[in-house]
């Protein structure tokens, strides 16, 4: 066959296309060889390494936050509680976009600068996957715009949370203290895991000595996501466990007399059980709605709770240091008996002032009183008079015979001086002052005129109204005495306050003692006997001002403000049913002047206690009580009763 | 020249003279052929479904496409093979012409211009030249004798060569290596000598830096290096990749059953009604159903090669072989890219993934195999 010519050939075609359809198809099938290998390299050899990768796609571990415990007061009234919470979330990863996606969000809802700005510092701290929230508190109507246009929002999420709500307002503000979002610092100190899905952590007070117990232990939850991260169903979980839900021993609705009762004051009052050590009551006013805080609070608010002359932020039952006054007496009272100085006879020469023996410059130590009688209580006056009338010249004298140190040793276990150790945060230990103590701290000798002012409670001698309940709950309970505390049971189980070592004094001054502060309020010339009046059962007392120090910090302030600021503390201490005591009550009303309106205050919580609540056996309480009592209740219980009347 | 071939049998062959002339050769019908693209493509409809998050709407879209491209399929088998060889050359100058015009006047689309819009109606020149182009090849060596000449291999290098530079310059990387692969496999049958084959696999080989350096766009750089490190770009161009071999792994022997597969259903992954349907199917039904898949297109395979082989004229043989191996390549390379084998060109998996340009002309490549398999045997007439 020529090549010029090349004549089509078909056999030999057909022969060659044969042959290279053989090839090709060795060639197919090694091709094709290749392929299933690889699938079954994929499938087969390598599947359990790409199944833990689908799955790790599709499923997400998440924390589900355990439910914060409740407080309740001893009848059951809510004092905290948790609501849900709306917010707006975005999770980093999801979103391509950011500034978009806030751009978007700011057309559909409003939101702050402010809440982006934080947004933006949360954003660069957390992983991104996390959803980082955006807005807190959405309303009904946002929740629906945001919802609606959800296909244009990848990574933008409503969370529904539960936040914390004070339903009382500011009435348990000071004894509750408050939760706020976990700062940096809280970042380091707490378990994170178990606060892996907690925004918030109790900050000051009850909420943040009991925040193991109301936190709860973290549950998490395995949940199958898209590629969005949408989340479409649980797949397991296990659910946290919940904080302990706590009792108080305290009384919301007694709690709300006291704080109506102090009014306009700034002041504080606290009321303890003595058989028990548990709080009543403890007020400090000015207050203010913890339920700001929680959330986050806006730095112009926090700014003005932070500058208010008024200090509302101080928690005064506990912070508030202030000379006791004569609302000691009783207690120097009673060392003159034990150690045996004075006795129930003994009187002392009273001519409205005192000279301590051998003071070469004769000074005259005043007493105090004297506005009401210039020649003093008595030609002579013996220890009875003494504390009904509230004599200093006769405690002048006691001071100076039982001596600083005698005085610090006695009054020292009454809670003096040192932290009483209630489950709250935050407590002052005030100042028992004594020799020892001066030389330490002041570098100075004692000199024997402090002594005498120590005897009527001014001076170096500082007591929180606190420590001044406590102290008087021992005097009434006679000596038998408690850590006073405010957490009366965890989820229904009774938590037992810690006694204290008893204060051994002998029966008959601990009777002598209690007597002469009857005297107080039942005596004819008792210095609060105007609270007697129409009062069910009989009650002890003492009434005290003192003079107010350290005002420089309100020198700038204008005149009238600061001669308002001058004037006397006025301070009242009680116990009441005389014979059996149930409740005691220290009062001090900031600047005040006359002891008698603390009195005033403290008889009002007797009776809120006593009768209204009942806790006095032997009161056959009329139906009209009883009714005032229930319509009180109920409207405590009711959330709109939080705004006071002021 | 003489078209009445001097025919000479090849062994075995002679039964074919004493055949009668079956009621499938009348109504021109290959009935082994129409069986296993019935039961790829009805197998395909099934992985669709649940790929298409089973939306019933992608469902009868695909349906309608299968009935006219099926319809389109029959209607080219019922032409005279001698017709369609006459008609190829005047087909590959329009075609080559409507190229030209797509960068002029076409559309675009995801930063590709690949269509042309006539009167409403938008199709892509490329697809039709998928079978315009071995057409034209196996038209030119038809008349030509085989093995074929040097220059007249050169010739038909060139044809081949500006619809797939033009194809690639859209860019359309995958129909361009498809178009190529056409023509070549045409050029490869016709019996072209071994020397040429080694010689053109070094080239290609030399090549390679160049075309790299010069050729090759940005993003199909990308692709490449992607293949080879998945991993250097997660979220980005790597993305596609893992989640389709996850989606693969995972499914294991058995398959997370139909509707269930994970990966495809929670939308991790992309493009799963598509390209990457595959993964779905792999996921779903396991290698089980690879296989089973695997084995549709072997037997499809195998049975266009059979009738290239029974071909009576070199035009038919050279045509329906490379139709044959083109549908191959579209198998091979969809599912190499898939699995992370190869890079990420734009090519389907052939008659299963959802697409109705790619549907028509896949069975209208079928509709010629078929032509040829029941062309009019000359001998027993």
């Amino acid at each position: 066959m020529s090549n010029q010519i090349s004549l089509k050939d078909t056999y030999t075609e057909r022969r060659i296309y044969f042959a290279r359809t053989i090839v090709v198809g060795l060639f197919v099938v090694a091709l094709l060889s290749l392929l299933v290998v690889r699938y079954f390299s994929l499938q087969i050899t390598e599947h359990d390494i790409y199944v833990t990768q689908s799955d790790r796609n599709r499923v997400q571990l998440q924390p589900v936050p355990p439910k914060r415990g409740l407080i309740y007061d001893r009848n059951g009234v809510l004092l905290a509680e948790n609501r849900p919470s709306y917010s707006l979330t975005i999770v980093k990863e999801h979103v391509d976009d950011i500034g978009e996606t806030i751009t978007l969000l700011q057309h559909l809802i409003e939101i702050d600068d402010d809440h982006i700005k934080k947004f933006q510092r949360l954003l660069t701290r957390r992983r991104p996957h996390a959803a980082v929230p955006l807005k807190l508190k959405l309303t009904e109507e946002e929740i629906a715009i945001v919802s609606v246009n959800r296909y244009r929002l990848p990574g933008v999420d409503v969370d529904a949370q539960l936040a914390r709500h004070y339903p009382q307002g500011e009435l348990f503000t000071h004894v509750l203290g408050y939760v706020g979002r976990i700062s940096e610092k809280e970042q380091f100190e707490i378990d994170e895991v178990n606060y892996s899905g907690t925004n918030e952590i109790g900050k000051i007070g009850l909420e943040q000595f009991y925040e193991k117990e109301l936190h709860g232990e973290v549950g998490s939850q395995n949940v199958e996501t898209n590629a969005r991260g949408r989340v479409l169903r649980v797949l397991e979980r296990s659910d946290p466990e919940p904080g302990q839900d706590i009792t108080l021993h305290i009384d919301a609705y007694v709690q709300k007399v006291a704080h109506e009762a102090l009014g306009d004051y700034r002041g504080s009052v606290v009321a303890i059980d003595p058989k028990t050590g548990g709080i009543i009551a403890m007020v400090s006013t000015p207050s203010f709605d913890a339920n700001m805080f929680v959330g986050g609070i806006s730095s112009k608010n926090y700014n003005a709770l932070l500058n208010s002359p008024d200090r509302p932020l101080v928690n005064r039952s506990l912070q508030g240091q202030y000379a006791p006054g004569s609302t000691v007496k009783p207690i120097f009272g009673l060392a003159g008996l034990h150690y045996g100085v004075v006795t129930t006879e003994s009187v002392v020469r009273d001519p409205g002032w005192y000279l301590l023996p051998g003071d070469k410059s004769k000074r005259r130590y005043r007493d105090w009183t004297w506005k009401t009688r210039r020649t003093g209580h008595a030609k002579f006056v013996a220890m009875e008079q003494a504390i009904a009338e509230s004599c200093d010249t006769y405690f002048y004298d006691l001071a100076h015979q039982l001596g600083i140190d005698r005085m610090h040793d006695f009054s020292k276990p009454f809670g003096f001086g040192s932290k009483v150790g209630i489950d709250n945060t935050n407590e002052r230990s005030g100042l028992l002052p004594s020799r020892e103590w001066k030389r330490r701290y002041k570098r100075l000798p004692w000199y024997p005129g402090e002594t005498i002012n120590a005897g009527i409670g001014q001076g170096y001698l500082l007591v929180t109204p606190l420590q001044l309940a406590t102290g008087i709950a021992a005097l009434a309970n006679r000596g038998v005495h408690f850590s006073p505390r405010l957490l009366k049971s965890k989820n229904g189980e009774e938590i037992p306050v810690p006694q204290l070592p008893k204060i051994e004094v002998d029966d008959r001054h601990w009777d002598f003692i209690h007597h002469a502060m009857s005297e107080v309020v039942h005596g004819a010339r008792g210095s609060a006997k105007a609270i007697s009046r129409g009062a069910k059962y009989k009650m002890g007392g003492k009434t005290g001002t003192a003079q107010v120090i350290g005002i420089a910090q309100d020198a700038e302030y204008d005149a009238d403000k600061i001669s308002a600021r001058h004037r006397d503390n006025a301070l009242f201490v009680g116990f009441a049913p005389l014979e059996n005591p149930k409740i005691v009550v220290a009062a001090i009303l900031e600047n005040g002047e006359k002891s008698s309106r603390a009195a005033q205050i403290v008889r009002k919580v007797f009776d809120a206690y006593l009768i209204d609540q009942q806790m006095l056996d032997d009161t056959a309480a009329d139906d009209s009580v009883v009714d005032k009592n229930v319509a009180d209740r109920n409207d405590l219980n009711s959330r709109q009763s939080v705004a006071m009347s002021r | 020249m003489n078209q009445t071939d001097f025919v000479r049998q090849m062994p075995g062959q002679s039964a074919d003279l004493a055949r009668r002339v079956s009621i499938w050769q009348r109504v021109h019908i290959d009935p082994i052929l129409l069986l296993l693209l019935l039961t790829l493509t009805v197998f395909g409809l099934v992985v669709l479904y649940s790929a298409g998050n089973q939306n019933s709407a992608i469902l009868v879209r695909q349906g309608r496409f299968l009935l006219i491209a099926y319809i389109g399929m029959i209607v080219i088998a019922q032409f005279n093979l001698e017709r369609i060889r006459r008609l190829a050359p005047l087909a590959y100058v329009v075609g080559v012409l409507l190229l030209i015009a797509v960068p002029l006047v076409g559309v675009g689309a995801k930063g590709a211009q690949r269509w042309l819009s006539l009167g409403g109606f938008r199709f892509q020149p490329s697809e039709v030249m998928k079978l315009v182009v071995p057409m034209a090849a196996a038209w030119y060596f038809s008349s030509r004798a085989l093995p074929p000449r040097f220059k007249y291999i050169l010739v038909s290098l060139v044809m081949i060569a500006v619809p797939t530079v033009l194809i690639a310059r859209q860019p359309d990387l995958g129909t361009s290596i498809l178009i190529a692969a056409s023509g070549l496999f045409v050029l490869f049958l016709s019996g072209i000598g071994w020397r040429f084959i080694f010689g053109a696999v070094a080239l290609a080989l030399c090549s390679a830096w160049p075309m790299w350096q010069f050729v090759l766009l940005d993003y199909q750089r990308t692709r490449i290096l992607t293949l080879l490190n998945p991993e250097s770009d997660k979220l980005g161009a790597g993305w596609n990749i893992i989640q389709s071999k996850t989606a693969i792994g995972s499914g294991g022997w058995d398959g997370k059953g139909w509707t269930n597969g994970t990966q495809s259903q929670l939308d991790f992954l992309p493009e799963s009604h598509t390209d990457f349907i595959i993964a779905v199917l792999a996921e779903e039904w396991g290698l089980k159903g690879v296989l089973v898949l695997l084995g549709i297109y072997v037997a499809i395979i195998l049975r266009g090669l059979w009738i290239g082989v029974n071909a009576q004229h070199s035009f038919g043989r050279l045509l329906a072989g490379s139709i044959t191996l083109t549908f191959f390549v579209y198998v091979f390379v969809n599912m190499g890219m898939v699995s992370g084998l190869l890079p990420v060109v734009g090519v389907p998996l052939p008659l299963v993934s959802q697409g109705g340009t790619s549907l028509v002309t896949l069975l209208a490549g079928f509709g010629l195999l078929m032509a040829i398999s029941t062309e009019k045997r000359i001998i027993g007439q």
